[in-house]
């Protein structure tokens, strides 16, 4: 048996997770699948700011479109610094197609006129 | 004249504007001082907002912009760049800003949605030296996510607040190196969560019953004492930790920004440090109405739209159909309590139900919510854990109350 925290929502459920991974203390779905993942694999959603030009600000959020492999977070990261964008940028715009071979793409989180 | 004038263009104001909208007024105004509407959303980069609201987990400035979409299918008027100076109680709202210069704009009905500010350093005096490199955490939020830089190497974290575990993590990612998080209770002010992801991720040390006793640095931090502290939060001699830092971020709560609301003439709740609201977010001063972080410190925007929603409803209700009836009855922060929102309820006022959230003074484990009038107990809701980080929301049937005048009281019973 394993206490796990759901951190999928800000609700945070306290979760009990036995051998053959049933899931017990979640509100809802998402957090059973949180827990078999974490203890399989764990995901994290990497949220950061790329540079942009030609906006109000010299920076313009973004986020993996989905959760990428943990231990990725770091390499993500860098290639997340190495993007710039020009102005103007839509919430959902593509930013890299698929980060460090994950699958998953960095998309832009702001508009920026 | 206006029917709704919004102070405040962050989650708050937005939602409060809408749902105005929709309950059937038209001359609405809001008026943001800052460059564009989503308030504090715009900086915190995270995710993990608006999974109760949109049942989808979204960054906050991804949370703003659905609501500014939604603001923009409407006839609501903004102005940005323009800073409200006053409000009076016969609801003319003083302003100034480049587009329009001084201008005072007279309105039917106030929302006030100012949202909140940080504790500073001074409001909690720290000994030692006044060294640059000390930041509330929301200003360096503010520096490494909008402005692109980032405010130190080697950092100390005193507070385990959201925003402080929050930019624990996002230092982190931008190489920084993040030492400790420091926390004078003996229990975390943030969400579970962000303890997870935001320090054991990262191999952050989180120090419980710890606080900082002492900056040094002559230009620049260059050290920050850390001691544990006894029950009565004062600092044991003997256990001091040094660390070789050249930031120390703040993060030591958050107070609703509430000047115009005092000089409203509202009359405000020493414990929420907001104003004292009746079941539809209501002031003591008549169409007068305040909802969000200006009213009570929420750590879940769903909530707050949620709120801000009924607020604007009851403005337009106020406006298009009179002020409220019916006798109110208090609510009273009973064993584990620390404050209630709302404080008043007038049943006659009430539907089907209404929603109380609050926060509970120290954790607690398997418990039972009840509420009483009196001897009589009216209703009891069951809770695996209560912590007091996250703040807790019941909804209570109006027919349950019935008969009672006076006060009901909300309490914790451990079981
Ligand atoms: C760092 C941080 C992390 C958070 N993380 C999460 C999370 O992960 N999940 C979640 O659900 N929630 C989170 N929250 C909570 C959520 O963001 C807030 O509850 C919400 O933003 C509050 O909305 P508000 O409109 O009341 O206040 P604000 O967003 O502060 O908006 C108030 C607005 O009023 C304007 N204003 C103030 N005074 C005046 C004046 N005199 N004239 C004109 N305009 C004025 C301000 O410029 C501002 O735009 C977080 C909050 C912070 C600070
Ligand atoms: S189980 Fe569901 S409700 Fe609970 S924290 Fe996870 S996502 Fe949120």
């Amino acid at each position: 048996m394993r206490e796990l925290i759901c951190i999928v929502c800000p609700r945070g459920c306290h979760m009990q997770v036995d051998d053959s991974l049933n899931v017990t203390g979640n509100f809802c779905p998402r957090g059973a699948a949180y827990a078999k993942a974490e203890l399989t694999h764990p995901t994290r959603v990497v949220t950061s700011t790329v540079r942009i030009a030609g906006a109000a600000y010299p920076r313009c959020p973004v986020k993996t479109a989905a959760p990428v492999p943990r231990e990725k977070i770091f390499e993500v990261m860098d290639a997340i610094g190495r993007v710039t964008l020009t102005a103007p940028v839509k919430v959902g715009q593509t930013v890299i197609d698929d980060v460090c071979g994950t699958g998953v793409a960095v998309v832009a989180a702001r508009e920026l006129l | 004249m206006y029917e709704l004038i919004v102070v405040g263009g962050g989650p708050a104001g937005l939602a409060a504007a809408c749902a105005a909208w929709e309950n059937g007024l038209r001359r609405i105004l809001i008026v943001e001082r800052d460059r564009d509407l989503g308030g504090i959303l715009n900086q915190c980069i995270h995710n993990g907002f608006g999974l109760t609201w949109f049942k989808e987990e979204l960054t906050g400035p991804e949370y703003a912009h659905r609501f500014i979409e939604m603001l923009a299918k409407t006839g609501v008027e903004v102005r940005t760049d323009t800073m409200v100076l006053d409000v009076t109680p016969d609801l003319q709202v003083h302003m100034t800003g480049p587009a329009t210069g001084y201008k005072i704009e007279r309105a039917k009905s106030v929302i006030l949605a100012m949202g909140c500010r940080e504790r500073t350093r001074g409001a909690i005096g720290i000994p030692g030296t006044r060294p640059a490199g000390v930041y509330t955490a929301g200003a360096a939020q503010r520096y490494v996510n909008v402005e692109g830089w980032l405010p130190g190497k080697r950092v100390v974290i005193l507070g385990s607040g959201d925003i402080g575990l929050i930019m624990a993590r996002r230092m982190t990612l931008e190489g920084a190196k993040v030492l400790a998080c420091v926390e004078v209770m003996p229990y975390s002010g943030g969400l579970t969560r962000n303890i997870v992801q935001c320090l054991q991720d990262f191999d952050i040390p989180l120090y419980l019953s710890h606080t900082v006793t002492e900056i040094r640095g002559k230009d620049r931090v260059e050290q920050v004492v850390v001691s544990r502290v006894d029950e009565s939060r004062r600092p044991i001699p003997g256990t001091e930790m040094v660390f070789d830092c050249d930031t120390l971020l703040l993060s030591v709560g958050l107070i609703p920004e509430n000047e115009l609301t005092e000089r409203a003439g509202v009359v405000m709740d020493p414990r929420t440090k907001g104003a004292l609201v009746y079941e539809n977010m209501e002031t003591s001063v008549p169409g007068i109405f305040t909802c969000g972080n200006v009213t009570h410190v929420h750590d879940l925007v769903d909530f707050v739209s949620a709120e801000s929603r009924r607020a604007g409803a009851a403005a337009a209700k106020y406006v298009l159909h009179g002020p409220a009836a019916g006798e109110y009855i208090a609510l009273k922060n009973g064993f584990g309590v620390s404050c209630t929102v709302p404080q008043r309820v007038r049943p006659q006022n009430v539907e089907k139900s209404f929603n109380v959230f609050f926060r509970v003074n120290r954790i607690f484990g398997k418990s039972e919510i009840v509420v009483s009038a009196g001897e009589r107990e009216l209703c009891r809701f069951k809770r695996d854990r209560l912590a007091p980080g996250e703040m807790e929301n019941i909804t209570v049937p109006v027919k349950l109350l019935e008969g009672v005048a006076g006060e009901i009281t909300v309490e914790i019973r451990e079981v």
